[in-house]
C-alpha cells in the first residue's frame, strides 16, 4: 500500500516571548535582550499514513495535535524533519476561512475554492452543487457581509465538502454546530472513505474518532505516544488523562494541570465477566434475554461517592447505550479492598450483531479514576427477521383502502 | 380484512439500499504528485508551487479590484481621482508658480507618474497584504507570496486604466507619441513589474515581524519619489559639471524605466519655441530629454531587468526562510 502521508521526525519549536515586540522601533530599543522561552510543540514525531486510511489525532489541549495537522497541511513548517504528502491535499481547519465580506457569494465560492486548491474549471463544474448544498440560490449574488451566520457557515461547508482531494485534513472545529450539521459532516467523511481517500481528523474527544477512524495517533506533550487501533489508542489516551487528573465531568479533557495529578490509581478495574442464560451451550445472547455484566475492582483509597459508567457500542462503534450509576442517582461509597459490581439488563432489546462494552469509574467531582475500553464483548442473535440495532417493539395498523370506517387489524412483529 | 403479513413489509436492508446506494468511486490510479513540507524548500520547488497557484493569483487580483472599486464605474472613477489630483496640482504649481518652462508639462509629468503610481500602489498595498490576510494565512495552505503578488497585479491593472487615460490625453493634446520608441514601453513595464514584485514580496514578509515597516515605507517612498526625474527632467540633474549625480540617478533602477516611458510617450528631445509668450525671450531652444541613442535605453533596461530578477529570487529566498512562522506570528 502506498503512503499518503509520511511524517519524518518532525519537530516544531515555538518561541514564546515574554514581551512581544512587533515593530522595528521596539526591536531596536530592546535589541539583544528580548527574553524568550523555547516550547517544543512537537518532538521527533514519526508516522506513516497509508493511502485510503482514516487516521485520527487525539490528545489533550496543547498536546501538539493541531500543530501536527498544520504541519501536514503546510500552514506551519516544521523546525526540523519533514512531511511528504502524496496527492492533492485540502485542509478544512475553519469553515469559510478567507471569505471576503465585500464580495458576492459567487465570487467567494471561486476565491475559496481556489484557495483550497481547485482550478477554475473544477469550480465551474461543482458550482451548482455547491449552491444547492448551501441552499443559497437566491442570495448567491449578494455580498457575503449581508449573510446570516447560518448562511455563512453553510456556504463555507458547501465549498469545503465539494473539494475532492486525495488527502483531506479535518479539524475538530467541524464537529461544532447543530446535530444535522455534524451528521452531514460525518456522512461526507464516510463517502470520502468509500472513495478511497485518505483522511486525517483531529479531535480532543475520542467519541467522534472511534466512529470513523481506522487508526488513531495519540499525542502527549508533543510526543507520539502510540499509533494503533482505535480501542487501544483511546485506552492509552484515557491513561494519559487519568495520570494528568484532568478529566472533567463530561469526559472532556480539561486544560492540562487544572486538577492535581494523581500518582496512583484510587480504583482499579480488574476485569469484567459477561453472564447470560444458556451460556454453557452457546456463545450468543438471544434478543430479549437478560444479560449481566460483572465488574471486579480494587479500591486503594476510599471514595465517598463513586460513579460507574457503562457504554455499549455496536460493531461500527456507535454508542448504543451509555449511562452511569451517578446519573441514575445511585452514588456508591467505596471502602478500600476488593469489590464487584453487576450491571444487569433484564431484557436485552438488541438485534443481530456483536457489541462491546466500555466502562469507567469516576469520583464525585467527575474525575476519571479508571477506564476499561473494550472491557467485554458479546454477540446477539435475533430469531426474528428485523434488521438493525435495536429491537423496537412494533405494532402495525393498516387502514384498508375502500373501508368506510377504519378497521384495525394489528399484529406485533417479533 | 387487511391483515398485514410480515412479508408485506419490505426488509429493512432493502429500504436502506434504496436510500443510500453504496458508491464505489474508482481509486485514483494516476501518479500522485508529492509535496514536501519542511523548514527549507528549494527555490525551484517554490517557483513550481507559485506557478501552480496562478489561478488563485488571478482570483485574488479580481478580488482586490472588486473590493477597491466596489464593482462599479463610479468606484472606478473615484479611484482615478487621486492620481488626477496629483497631476493637476503638480501641473499648476510647476507651470504657473515655479515656471518649469517645460512644453506640454502635463504630458511629461503623466509619463513618469504612470511608472511611479504602479510602483507606489503595489508597495503600499503589498506591505500590509499578509498581515491583512491573517485569517487565511493561519487556516489555509497556499504560497503566501501570492498575496503580495496579487497587489502588484492589481496595480498593473490600474496602470492599464491609466494608460488608456494617457491615450485620451495624447489625442486631446493632439500630440503623437514617439512611435519608434514605443517598443521600449513593454520592456520597461516588464522591468518595473519584476522589480516591484521583488520589493513587494520582501516587504510583505518583513512587515509580519516589524509592523511599523508600512509607515516607514510611506515616508521612504515619498523621499524616493523626489529622487526620480518625474517632476523635473533628467537633463536638470545630468549636467557636464555634475556627471556623477547623473550616474547616481541611473543607479536607481526606477530611473531608466521612467526615462524610457518619457522617451516613448513624451518624446520631445528638443523643443524650439520661436516666440516665448511668457518671458518674451524670442527664440528659445529647450532640451527636455537627453538625446540618447536607442541602445542606451536597451542596455539600461536590460541591466535593470538583471537586477530585478536577482532581487526577485533573493526576495523569494528570504520569504521562504521566514514564512514558516507566519501562522504563529499573526
Amino acid at each position: 500500500m502506498a503512503l499518503a502521508i509520511d511524517i519524518q521526525r518532525v519537530s516544531k519549536r515555538f518561541r514564546l516571548y515574554h514581551e512581544k515586540y512587533t515593530s522595528l522601533k521596539e526591536r531596536v530599543l530592546h535589541a539583544g535582550h528580548i527574553p524568550y522561552e523555547d516550547f517544543w510543540a512537537l518532538r521527533d514525531v514519526e508516522a506513516q499514513i497509508e493511502a485510503g486510511k482514516t487516521v485520527g489525532i487525539l490528545g489533550r489541549n496543547g498536546s501538539g495535535k493541531s500543530t501536527l495537522l498544520k504541519c501536514i497541511a503546510g500552514i506551519l513548517q516544521p523546525t526540523s524533519g519533514q512531511v511528504v504528502v502524496r496527492g492533492q491535499l485540502a485542509a478544512m481547519l475553519e469553515l469559510g476561512a478567507g471569505f471576503q465580506p465585500e464580495l458576492s457569494g459567487r465570487d467567494n465560492i471561486y476565491l475559496n475554492g481556489s484557495l483550497l486548491g481547485l482550478s477554475r474549471r473544477e469550480i465551474d463544474r461543482r458550482f451548482d452543487a455547491i449552491v444547492e448544498f448551501a441552499e443559497l440560490d437566491q442570495f448567491i449574488d449578494n455580498q457575503v457581509k449581508y449573510y446570516s451566520s447560518g448562511m455563512y457557515v453553510r456556504l463555507g461547508f458547501a465549498v469545503a465538502v465539494n473539494v475532492e482531494p486525495d488527502v483531506l485534513l479535518v479539524d475538530e472545529v467541524l464537529a461544532v454546530g447543530d446535530e444535522r450539521f455534524q451528521q452531514k459532516c460525518l456522512e461526507r467523511v464516510r463517502a470520502f472513505q468509500r472513495e478511497g481517500r485518505t483522511i486525517v481528523v483531529v479531535a480532543h474527544s475520542p467519541d467522534l474518532l472511534r466512529q470513523v477512524c481506522d487508526e488513531i495517533m495519540v499525542l502527549d506533550r508533543g510526543e507520539l505516544v502510540t499509533m494503533s487501533s482505535p480501542g487501544e489508542a483511546i485506552q492509552a489516551f484515557r491513561g494519559i488523562l487519568i495520570d494528568a487528573g484532568a478529566v472533567g465531568p463530561e469526559g472532556e479533557p480539561g486544560v492540562a494541570g487544572s486538577a492535581p495529578g494523581l500518582g496512583h490509581r484510587q480504583v482499579r478495574i480488574l476485569g469484567t465477566r459477561v453472564e447470560h442464560p444458556g451460556q454453557a451451550e452457546r456463545s450468543y445472547v438471544v434478543s430479549g434475554e437478560p444479560l449481566a455484566l460483572h465488574v471486579d475492582f480494587e479500591v486503594a483509597e476510599a471514595v465517598a461517592a463513586a460513579s460507574f459508567s457503562i457504554t455499549v457500542l455496536s460493531a461500527r462503534n456507535e454508542v448504543v447505550y451509555s449511562s452511569a450509576t451517578g446519573a441514575l442517582g445511585q452514588p456508591i461509597a467505596l471502602a478500600p479492598g476488593a469489590g464487584s459490581l453487576s450491571f444487569v439488563f433484564d431484557s436485552l432489546p438488541l438485534l443481530d450483531g456483536s457489541f462491546t462494552v466500555s466502562l469507567d469509574v469516576r469520583d464525585e467531582r467527575g474525575a476519571v479514576l479508571d477506564v476499561a475500553e473494550n472491557a467485554a464483548k458479546f454477540e446477539v442473535m435475533n430469531p426474528g427477521r428485523a434488521t438493525g440495532i435495536v429491537a423496537l417493539p412494533l405494532r402495525v395498523e393498516l387502514v384498508a383502502p375502500g373501508d368506510a370506517r377504519p378497521s384495525l387489524a394489528s399484529r406485533t412483529l417479533p | 380484512m387487511g391483515t398485514v403479513s410480515e412479508a408485506g413489509v419490505p426488509p429493512a436492508h432493502e429500504l436502506l439500499d434504496e436510500v443510500a446506494p453504496l458508491e464505489l468511486a474508482p481509486a485514483p490510479a494516476r501518479e500522485l504528485p508529492a509535496r514536501v513540507v519542511a523548514a527549507r524548500v528549494s527555490l525551484p520547488v517554490r517557483l513550481k508551487d507559485l506557478w501552480r497557484s496562478r489561478e488563485l493569483f488571478l482570483f485574488l487580483v479580481r478580488k482586490e479590484l472588486k473590493v477597491k472599486y466596489k464593482g462599479s464605474i463610479l468606484g472606478f472613477l473615484w479611484s482615478m481621482l487621486n492620481p488626477a489630483v496629483v497631476l493637476v496640482v503638480y501641473y499648476v504649481v510647476f507651470t504657473y508658480f515655479l515656471k518649469a518652462n517645460v512644453p506640454d508639462y502635463a504630458l511629461f509629468l503623466f509619463s513618469g507618474l504612470l511608472v511611479w503610481n504602479l510602483f507606489n500602489n503595489a508597495l503600499m498595498g503589498s506591505s500590509t497584504s499578509i498581515v491583512a490576510a491573517a485569517g487565511i494565512v493561519k487556516k489555509v495552505a497556499f504560497p503566501r507570496e501570492i498575496l503580495a503578488m496579487s497587489q502588484v497585479g492589481a496595480a498593473v491593472v490600474f496602470f492599464g486604466f491609466q494608460l488608456v487615460v494617457m491615450a485620451v490625453f495624447l489625442a486631446g493634446f493632439q500630440v503623437a507619441p514617439a512611435w519608434s520608441w514605443l517598443p521600449l514601453v513593454p520592456f520597461a513595464l516588464v522591468d518595473l513589474v519584476v522589480l516591484t514584485a521583488a520589493i513587494a514580496i520582501f516587504l510583505s514578509a518583513v512587515n509580519v515581524y516589524l509592523r511599523d515597516i508600512e509607515h516607514l515605507i510611506a515616508v521612504l517612498l515619498q523621499a524616493w519619489f523626489w529622487g526620480v526625474p518625474i517632476i523635473y527632467s533628467f537633463n536638470k540633474v545630468y549636467t557636464p559639471s555634475h556627471r556623477w549625480l547623473g550616474y547616481l540617478y541611473l543607479a536607481d533602477p526606477i530611473t531608466p524605466i521612467v526615462l524610457a516611458f518619457q522617451r516613448a510617450f513624451y518624446g520631445k528631445v528638443s523643443y524650439v519655441t520661436y516666440a516665448d509668450p511668457v518671458h518674451h525671450l524670442g527664440r528659445v531652444v529647450s532640451y527636455q530629454l537627453a538625446n540618447y541613442p536607442y541602445h542606451f535605453y536597451l542596455v539600461m533596461l536590460a541591466w535593470v531587468l538583471g537586477i530585478g530578477v536577482v532581487l526577485l529570487l533573493g526576495a523569494l529566498v528570504v520569504f521562504g526562510r521566514i514564512e514558516g512562522n507566519f501562522a504563529e506570528e499573526l
